[in-house]
């Protein structure tokens, strides 16, 4: 006893928790700074969060709702998250978990352990969409033929495409997806850096693509990184925690440094980089692409091909660097010069480097 | 003193993909107490395997790297100033994986 109060003078007893004011503090809070209890902390989390789907008016009763899970920290949480509030305040959602597989050996394969262990969890229904069924090729063959250079930008588009594909498998009305506030600032700084503007003016929408056929949402834009882990842990929630193991990532891993390192300075840099990018106004004078449909797949594009088709199409003729880069070549250049759009739109469709944030 | 590390969030792939060590620390020679200042130079010596920078930046862990001590965020108790005590239990978890 005496070593254990011992102990907890060390920590800090002297101070309570700011909510309760009755228990130990186990946490600091990054967005307010407050010190709070494990049990006052779960509920703050939980709430705040469904206080982010009420005012945004992220779901209607009834709906039926994907989440995009790969076995990691957010999407578990997420999916933890959702159904316990989907229960708590009666959102009256069915909820799917859909996964993609990549076919990445030793990487993607453990992670799908992980989400079937979820599946089981937390009671709800998993479907898994492989590359090799949706395309003929795994991100194992594909890097085979490419090297590691390029492999992510190949990742990034067929896995976008994939979620797509499979939330209209399971014929769900929206999907969701982890993303946190830690996530959405690095974006936010990436799509500066890239001089990225049509993504740039969209990366911060908590629901995108409410036009197309499945709109997306992000319950998780203003939840901190730190405290996903920390109600993972205090949880614990079952996630999967490898870095892909063809993913250098080397320019957004600087962007995610470079926040990480604004964090730990000043915390609430990371909504204040997210409320930068809401407020931003692009000029009038701006170009943006125009959004139309692949006349291939059918899959919105603001080219003649979609990005998905035009690197498939590279891979399918022994020509793997089409489509890479922001040179133009390809389905939409040279070879198909009676297309009406100028090429310069296809900046905007550059992918995003590793794809592992699609999730 | 004996101390319990724990390592998680892909750290454990630094260290043998072991997550959970038990380990014997000795104080520093003229030293009364161990600081997480001196548990994290301990740590970066004897049990890190490889890849030091995905644990350590500058003299304390990476940013983006989580540390409990005894369930409790470090952040709570100085940081590197926290002492440490026989029996604790030490955890650190990255944040820097996809999720």
């Amino acid at each position: 006893m005496e070593a254990s109060e011992a102990k907890s003078k060390k920590q800090g007893a002297s101070r309570l928790c700011c909510l309760c004011n009755q228990r130990r503090p186990v946490l600091k809070r990054p967005k307010t700074l407050q010190q709070i209890c494990k049990e006052c902390f779960y509920e703050v989390f939980e709430e705040e969060i469904h206080q982010v789907i009420v005012k945004n008016g992220l779901f209607k009763s009834g709906e039926r709702v994907a989440i995009g899970a790969s076995g990691g920290k957010d999407s578990t949480v997420l999916a933890y998250v959702l159904s316990e509030l989907n229960r708590r305040h009666s959102y009256g959602l069915d909820l799917f978990l859909l996964s993609i597989d990549e076919g990445i050996t030793g990487y993607r394969d453990d992670s799908l352990e992980t989400v079937k262990r979820n599946e089981l969890q937390y009671g709800l229904p998993l479907q898994i969409l492989s590359y090799k069924d949706l395309y003929g090729w795994t991100m194992d063959d594909i890097v085979k033929m490419i090297g590691l250079k390029n492999n992510c930008t190949f990742c990034g588009v067929f896995r976008r495409q994939a979620l797509d594909r499979g939330a209209a498998l399971l014929k769900v009305d929206k999907l969701v997806t982890g993303h946190n506030a830690d996530d959405i600032a690095e974006t936010v700084l990436l799509n500066i850096l890239r001089g990225d503007i049509a993504r740039l003016s969209r990366c911060t929408s908590i629901t995108t693509g409410e036009d197309g056929p499945i709109p997306r949402c992000k319950p998780f834009k203003y939840t901190y990184e730190k405290e996903i882990v920390m109600y993972a842990y205090f949880k614990k929630l079952d996630y999967f925690s490898t870095e892909c193991i063809y993913s250098p990532n080397a320019y957004r891993g600087f962007a995610r440094e470079f926040i990480k390192d604004l964090e730990r300075l000043r915390p609430r840099a990371i909504l204040d980089i997210i409320k930068s990018g809401e407020d931003f106004r692009i000029a009038t004078t701006t170009k943006m692409p125009e959004q139309g449909t692949c006349e291939r797949c059918g899959y919105i594009s603001s080219q003649k091909w979609c990005k998905a088709c035009v690197l498939l199409d590279g891979l399918n003729r022994g020509l793997p660097k089409m489509g890479i880069g922001r040179a133009r070549g390809g389905a939409n250049g040279d070879h198909h010069k009676e297309t009406k759009k100028p090429a310069s739109a296809g900046r905007s469709l550059e992918s995003k480097q590793c794809g592992s944030l699609d999730f | 003193m004996q101390l319990t590390l724990e390592f998680g969030g892909g750290l454990e792939l630094l260290c043998d993909s072991e997550k959970i060590h038990k380990v014997n620390v000795d104080l520093p020679n003229g030293v009364e107490e161990l600081t997480m200042k001196d548990l994290l130079s301990w740590v970066r010596t004897n049990v890190i395997k490889e890849r030091p920078e995905m644990f350590i930046k500058g003299d304390t862990v990476r940013p983006g790297v989580l540390v409990l001590v005894n369930d409790c965020d470090w952040e709570l108790s100085g940081q590197l100033e926290t002492t440490i005590e026989d029996k604790d239990v030490i955890v650190f978890i990255s944040t820097l994986h996809g999720g």
